[in-house]
Parts: structure tokens; C-alpha cells; sequence
């Protein structure tokens, strides 16, 4: 469905992603994990059009978009959400929704209620009155979901939608993005909460430093000393395999 | 066709005009560095300076040189006032609530000096209006001479205020990081109304520089606000360099385009180039930040 | 948009052609007209200013180019009078277009936007003061005669008929603004463009309609204008004051509403005149008076009135009172 390749992007001399390149297929849910200022954020922002690369190129479902602009790539099927949240904060939460259900649905009646039905299906049901900026974190975190899903994506890219929440929240949120890829939605999320990475994805790419260093299914990626080392330090797989090693 | 010599003259009278925009200037960069606003009562405020030394002159006999001593401290003082109990309070901290704050600030001040002094304008007579200075072959307006001066002196006044002492430490401190500042125990809005009083200080030098070859009416400021606009954002706003450097230069492109075409195609010279910087190079000849 | 939409707008034609046929007096006649013609231009600010949260400081550039384009085509064309408002309409919604275009090119909003308006209008007043087609320092005055074809009437109570029925059009036009794709989008770019865009809208478009439609909305208020008092010249057509009174108008009634405008003008223009009344005419006191509510609707009520009401009422926050928060410093 998607794939980057080779991208690259310098920030005044400073190298943030590098020759980076990974593939979304349809109907999986990919993640992309690495370590706090990886270039995560910065692939994302390139893969969706807000950032272009300096080298590199995006395809999506069999077509060159690198060039195009955000709003050309939703037209294509291609949904978002933001790290940090991007609420229309003096709408409503069913206003809010309804500008991304407008993509295919100009009439503002089909509008409003295709954003009834997202917002109740991402739990926000009690909230569809209540301005956006009211919300709480979690409440944030299910309306950017929505908004992205009232475009009717092919291709849903979440970043980091599970930050923040506590893990009664995490469990809740689950189950509503696997049932999103059962209906065919294809999922590359950036995520910082393991547990969640394991639990979703069929397969994990490792970005640390702007270069990709690993990629395979989840538990693999977890025990590839590469990864480790990336994620806490240079020797730590070695101390860890010294001490025992045992991963819980 | 013109004589080098009146080229030279009109080019340099623009140098010394363009000082004192660059002073107006300067005021409007600085409160734009540090508290990231657009003052659009900045030619408001002006008016009101003028005004002042105006008043000084004509029932009291002040000279107007004179009472910059008077007029820097009370628009140091009004300019704390006024951000510190109107802008800064009733614009919640958003851009465009501030724009219009400071809009409605203009109009209350433009339309105040109206009731009070109605709409004539007022000259103060010197006896050194008309004199000249001898430069080689080149004859200079005293009083152009004296704003050239003034105009540089205060901006060296004000760089070392910034520089040397420890409200200038603590305005560089809230223009770099607010949240970082106010951690330490900066109080920010005081530092805020004190880099605003600091702006109207400025113009209250350019006032007294002013008033003894320009005259005053309620309106007057207006053409001045967007002539300091063109400097600021020519300059790249928030540089002080920029502000210094940009008002010269504006002081001269003027005197060329009155002379050449005449003083309203002068005006229109102004904000063409405004229109343009904004449009092509939005962060300045010397782009300091966007 | 249904019938039902269409409601309140009629209501408010039928409320106000009833008032001005209500016997007024020359002079509140005169005023009630005027106060119209500032409601037009002043729901022309709001649809940019308000639904696109996009300060201008220059709407008198069309405002002036209306008055203007109309007066010169009758005087030197012997083109009618409503072809002359069509065509100042048209030219005044280019000039916005074209203003737009090269502003929203360049990513300008906020102040930046402002000030560049501004410039532009200042601009076309100079031009306009010593250029041939626009009569120079002097103006263009449009000769006495009555007719409807000439929009002019000798009981003026037809022209403010004509002048509320455009008013009512144009509420229609923001309740229209209200109930569409287009307006969401509007409104969406205002609270955050950058999630605008994520969910698919051409931000660069819509602006630029906005712009178009509302340069478009002001222009005919500079036709009525031009139409009502027979003259233009640089100073009425493109000076700061018209900017000021659409901006304020359309503040204080209420951003981002359809019968802010209106309540605006009709609210701001009626307490002038009592301010008038009261300090003896000492030039300028009423838009003192202006100033210092523009200040007070900022800091206490960004709602403006409409929101009042609401209040009262106990409904939610209105839309537009994110309008004027909407572009955080930054």
C-alpha cells in the first residue's frame, strides 16, 4: 500500500532521517518504533506530504506521490493523526469529525451523521456535543482517530495515539484499532508503548539515529542486539546476556 | 536635469530623515523581539509624543531638544502602563486579539488629540530651523544634522541598556525562552511592560527630533506606522541592526523617489517595497527570525 | 441549505423594509440606509475575518474599488447603474481575488496578513488621488437623476429597500456559509490549518475563495455607497475608515455569525450617533467611543453580541469566539 524509499531529510546540516526506507503492505498494521528523537516524526511528516524530502521517493498504492501536496495524498485515501493532538478546539467533537467526513460527503446532513457513527464507534459517543477543547487526553487521542477515519482511508498513519493514555485506556483503544484493519484499512503507527507494538503489529521497523536498523516481526526485533543497544545504551546487550538475559 | 550636488544633498537630508525612522523603528522591532507583537499603536503613540514636546514648546518654552528629558521618561511610563494594564491583560496573549488591542488603542489616542485639539496642525517655531550646516560644498539642515545624531547616540543608548544591565539581561532572557525566564523568577509581564516603555522612549527622541521641521496633527502618526513596518520588516523583524540599517536606507529611497517623481509617488514607493519584502522575503534583507 | 435556513433572513427584511416604511424621519432614514450599507461591508470582513479567521486592516481596497468602478462607468460609459453595481461587484471580488492570490501564495496570516491589506489599500488611495480615471484629488460626482434604471429615487425609502433586500442577501450568502462544505472548511483552516489539510482541504482554495466572496460582499456596499451619496473620492472610497468601521461592526457584533454584522452596525452606528448627540459634536468622540469598545469586546466578550444573547440563554459558546484566539503568537 505504502512504501518510502531511500528518504532523506537535513535540517541545517543535521542529518534527521537517513536514506530510510520501509513498506506498509495492505491490510497489515506495520509499526514504527526507535528511540526519542530517531526521525520517526520527521518519516511521517514525508510519507504524508507536510515535509519534503531531499532524497527519496513515497509511493502509494502503485503511484509516485512524493511531490504531492497533504491535502492531494487524503484525496488518494491517505489518513493522519498528530502526535501532538490538532484539535479544531471552538468546534464540536461531531463538527470536528465532520470536516473529515466532508472528503466524500459534501452534503453537511450525510456529513454530520457518518460523524455520529465514527464517534460513537471510537467511543466518543456521550462527547458528540461537547466543544473539542474540552476533551481529555484520551478524549483527544479518539477524536484525532476519528477525524482521520471519517476520510475513509485506505491507509491510516497514527502517531503515537497511544501516548499518554493510562493502560486501562491502552486496553480500551485496542480492540477499536485491530477492528479497523479487519475492515481492511491498512495501519503504519509509530508507537512508543511496547506491549501495544507487540500486541498490534505484524511487523516492526527499527529507526534510530534517521537509519533504519532492524526490521522483522515484533519478538524478533525485541531481541535483536542491535535493537537493544539503540534503545538503552551501547554494551547493554551484552550486560543484559551477562546478567541472564531474560526478556519478561 | 538635476545637479549631482542637489543629488547628494537631497540623498543625504534622506540619510538624516531616515535616522529618525529608524529610531521608530527601533522601538517597534524591540517590543517585536520580546514580546512577539505587532504594535499598530506605535504611530499613535508617536502622535502623542509630539503632541507632548509640542506643548513643552508652546506653554512652557521648553525647547524641544530640550524635553527629551522631560518626554522620555513620561512615555517610558505611559508605554508601561499601556501594555501592562490594557494590551498585555485584554489580548490574552493571541496575535490577532493583540493587533486589534492595539488598533482600537490607535483609534482612542487618534481620535482623543481630535476632540481635544481638533483636527488643526501645529507647528513650533525655533530659531534654528533653517539653519545650515557647511559640508565641503554640501549645505545640510541643522536640525537633520542634530536628528542624524541624536538618532544614532540613543540607538547606542538602547544596545547598551540590552547589553550591559540587568533589565536588558533579563528582556534578552523573556525574548529567547518566555517559559525558561519566568522559571528563574523573571517576572514576565513586567518585563514585557518594560520593553514596550522602552519603544515609546524611543519615541518620544523621535518626537523632539521631529517637531522642529515637521508639524503635528491628531493623524499625524498614521504615516509614519507603516514607513516603520517597511523598516522593521525589511530589516527582518525583531533585529535591532536590521531596524538601524533599514530606516537609512528607507530615508534615502524616499528622498530619491520625492525627487525624482514627486512626494506622493514617494508614499507609494514605500509601500510597493513593503508589499514586495512581505510577499518575496518575509524574513528580512537581514532576516534575523520569521 | 433548505427553506427553513432561508427563515431568519427573510424575517429580518421583513422587520427592517417594515421600519423603513414606518414613517422615520429624513434624517433616521438616512441613518438607517447607512447603517445598512456598513452591515454589507461589514459581512463581507466577517466571512474572511470571522468563518476564515483571517484579520484584514484593508477592506476599504474593495470597498473603494466598487465605489469607484460604478461611478466611473455611468460618468464616462453612460453604462446604467445596475450594470455599473454588477461590474463594481466584479471587480471588486478580482481585486480580492488577486490580493488573495499573491498574500495566501506567500503563506501570509495574522499580523503579517493585516498589514499587507493595509499596504494595498493605502496603495490604491494614493494612485487614486492624483490618477485621471478616478477624477483625482477631486473625486467623481454622479449627476442627479432620479429613475430606476439610475438606482436612484427621489423617495428614499425605495433605495433603502433595495439596500436591505441586498442585506438579506447577503445574510443568506453566511447562512449559506453556515450550512456547507466550503464554510466547514473555512471554518476548519481557521482553528488549525495544518489538521485542515491532513483531512484533505486544498487550504490555498478555500482562502482564496473566501477572499473573493468576501471582497465581493464589500464591493457592494461601495456601490450603495457611491449610489447613495453620488460621490467618491480617494479618501471615502480607499481610506482607513471604512476598513475600521467593517472590521469593527462585524467584531462587536459578533465574528463568525450570520447576524453579527448587522447587530454590529446597526448597534455601534446608533450609539455613535447618541454620542454625538450627547457631547455636542466634538469631532471624533464617537469613534473614541468605538475604540474603546472594540478594546472591552476583545478582553471581556470575543463574542461579541450575538454571544450575549447565548449567554443568557445558556446555550453553548458560539463559533466565533475561537476566532479571534485562533492565531496563538507565536
Amino acid at each position: 500500500m505504502l512504501s518510502v524509499d531511500g528518504l532523506t531529510k537535513r535540517f541545517s546540516g543535521l542529518v534527521a532521517v537517513d536514506d530510510a526506507s520501509l513498506a506498509a503492505p495492505e491490510g497489515r498494521i506495520t509499526g514504527l518504533i526507535g528511540p526519542n528523537g530517531a526521525g520517526k516524526t520527521t518519516l511521517f511528516a514525508m510519507a504524508a506530504g507536510f515535509l519534503t524530502p531531499d532524497a527519496g521517493t513515497v509511493t502509494f498504492a502503485g503511484e509516485d506521490v512524493t511531490a504531492e501536496p497533504p491535502h492531494l495524498r487524503a484525496r488518494r485515501g491517505m489518513a493522519r493523526t498528530f502526535q501532538i493532538v490538532q484539535p479544531f478546539a471552538g468546534l464540536t467533537v461531531r463538527e470536528n469529525i465532520a470536516v473529515g467526513a466532508h472528503l466524500h460527503h459534501p452534503s453537511r446532513a450525510e456529513a454530520m451523521e457518518r460523524a455520529d457513527a465514527i464517534g460513537k464507534r471510537v467511543g466518543l459517543a456521550k462527547d458528540l456535543d461537547r466543544a473539542a477543547a474540552g476533551l481529555t487526553v484520551a478524549g483527544r487521542k479518539r477524536l484525532e482517530l476519528a477525524r482521520a477515519l471519517a476520510t475513509q482511508p485506505k491507509l491510516l498513519l497514527l502517531d503515537e495515539v497511544l501516548a499518554g493514555l493510562n493502560p486501562s485506556e491502552i486496553r480500551d483503544i485496542l480492540p477499536v484499532i485491530r477492528a479497523i484493519r479487519d475492515e481492511g484499512v491498512t495501519i503504519l503507527m509509530i508507537e512508543h508503548i511496547m506491549q501495544a507494538v507487540m500486541n498490534l503489529c505484524e511487523h516492526v521497523y527499527v529507526l534510530a539515529q534517521g537509519k533504519m536498523i532492524a526490521e522483522g516481526p515484533p519478538i524478533e526485533v525485541s531481541r535483536d542486539p542491535q535493537v537493544v543497544e539503540a534503545y538503552l545504551g551501547h554494551g547493554a546487550a551484552a550486560r543484559m546476556q551477562a546478567a541472564g538475559g531474560a526478556d519478561a | 536635469m538635476y545637479s549631482p550636488l542637489i543629488v547628494a544633498e537631497a540623498l543625504l537630508n534622506g540619510l538624516m530623515l531616515g535616522a529618525v525612522y529608524a529610531l521608530i523603528a527601533l522601538g517597534l522591532t524591540l517590543i517585536y523581539g520580546v514580546l512577539h507583537i505587532v504594535n499598530f499603536a506605535h504611530g499613535a503613540l508617536l502622535t502623542v509624543a509630539m503632541f507632548g514636546v509640542w506643548l513643552l514648546a508652546e506653554h512652557l518654552g521648553v525647547d524641544p531638544y530640550l524635553s527629551i528629558l522631560i518626554m522620555a521618561p513620561a512615555m517610558f511610563g505611559l508605554g508601561y502602563a499601556a501594555q501592562r494594564f490594557v494590551i498585555g491583560p485584554a489580548s490574552h496573549g493571541s496575535d490577532n486579539s493583540i493587533l486589534l488591542v492595539t488598533l482600537g488603542l490607535s483609534i482612542i489616542i487618534e481620535n482623543g488629540l481630535l476632540a481635544g485639539f481638533r483636527s488643526d496642525t501645529r507647528t513650533i517655531d525655533t530659531d534654528y530651523a533653517f539653519q545650515v550646516v557647511e559640508l565641503g560644498p554640501l549645505l545640510l539642515s541643522f536640525p537633520r544634522v542634530v536628528g542624524l545624531f541624536v538618532a544614532l547616540l540613543s540607538a547606542l543608548v538602547l544596545w547598551a541598556i540590552l547589553e550591559r544591565t540587568d533589565v536588558g539581561r533579563a528582556i534578552r532572557a523573556v525574548a529567547k525562552e518566555k517559559l525558561g525566564a519566568a522559571l528563574v523568577g523573571i517576572e514576565v509581564s513586567h518585563v514585557y511592560a518594560v520593553t514596550f516603555a522602552l519603544g515609546c522612549a524611543c519615541l518620544a527622541v523621535a518626537a523632539a527630533l521631529l517637531m522642529p521641521v515637521f508639524y503635528v496633527s491628531p493623524t499625524t502618526g498614521r504615516a509614519f506606522v507603516l514607513v516603520a513596518f517597511t523598516i522593521v520588516v525589511l530589516g527582518g523583524m525583531g533585529s535591532i541592526v536590521g531596524a538601524l540599517v533599514g530606516g537609512l536606507l528607507i530615508g534615502v529611497v524616499e528622498a530619491a523617489c520625492s525627487l525624482f517623481f514627486g512626494d506622493s509617488l514617494g508614499q507609494i514607493g514605500i509601500f510597493v517595497i513593503f508589499i514586495l519584502v512581505l510577499l518575496f522575503r518575509p524574513t528580512g534583507l537581514f532576516g534575523a527570525r520569521q | 441549505m433548505s427553506a427553513r435556513d432561508l427563515l431568519l433572513p427573510l424575517i429580518a427584511v421583513l422587520v427592517l423594509a417594515g421600519l423603513a416604511f414606518s414613517g422615520l424621519s429624513g434624517t433616521l432614514l438616512n441613518l438607517l440606509i447607512f447603517m445598512m450599507i456598513i452591515s454589507l461591508a461589514a459581512q463581507g470582513w466577517n466571512i474572511l475575518g470571522g468563518f476564515g479567521g483571517l484579520s484584514s486592516f484593508g477592506h476599504a481596497a474593495f470597498f473603494g474599488t466598487g465605489a469607484y468602478t460604478t461611478l466611473i462607468l455611468q460618468t464616462s460609459l453612460g453604462v446604467n447603474a445596475w450594470a455599473g453595481l454588477v461590474a463594481g461587484v466584479l471587480l471588486g471580488a478580482a481585486v480580492g481575488a488577486g490580493i488573495g492570490f499573491l498574500s495566501f501564495r506567500s503563506g501570509l496570516k495574522g499580523s503579517y496578513f493585516a498589514l499587507i491589506t493595509l499596504a494595498f489599500a493605502e496603495v490604491l488611495r494614493i494612485a487614486s488621488n492624483s490618477a485621471p480615471i478616478t477624477g483625482g484629488a477631486a473625486g467623481i460626482l454622479l449627476p442627479l437623476d432620479y429613475g430606476f434604471l439610475n438606482l436612484q429615487f427621489d423617495d428614499r425609502r425605495w433605495f433603502a429597500l433595495i439596500a436591505i433586500l441586498f442585506v438579506g442577501a447577503a445574510l443568506a450568502l453566511t447562512r449559506w456559509l453556515e450550512r456547507s462544505r466550503f464554510g466547514a472548511y473555512l471554518i476548519a483552516i481557521r482553528e488549525n490549518e495544518q489538521a485542515a489539510q491532513a483531512l484533505g482541504v486544498d487550504v490555498f482554495r478555500v482562502k482564496l475563495g473566501a477572499i473573493t466572496l468576501s471582497a465581493g460582499c464589500t464591493a457592494l456596499a461601495g456601490v450603495l455607497y457611491a449610489q447613495n451619496y453620488l460621490f467618491v473620492d480617494a479618501h471615502v472610497a480607499y481610506g482607513p475608515w471604512i476598513s475600521i468601521e467593517a472590521l469593527f461592526a462585524a467584531i462587536v457584533g459578533g465574528l463568525g455569525t450570520m447576524f453579527g454584522p448587522l447587530v454590529g452596525a446597526v448597534a455601534l452606528l446608533g450609539l455613535g450617533e447618541i454620542t454625538k448627540m450627547v457631547s455636542g459634536g466634538v469631532p471624533g468622540v464617537d469613534l473614541l467611543v468605538f475604540g474603546a469598545i472594540l478594546i472591552l469586546t476583545v478582553a471581556f466578550v470575543p463574542g461579541g453580541l450575538m454571544s450575549l444573547r447565548q449567554r443568557l440563554t445558556g446555550r453553548r459558546r458560539p463559533r466565533g469566539e475561537t476566532a479571534l484566539r485562533s492565531e496563538e503568537g507565536a
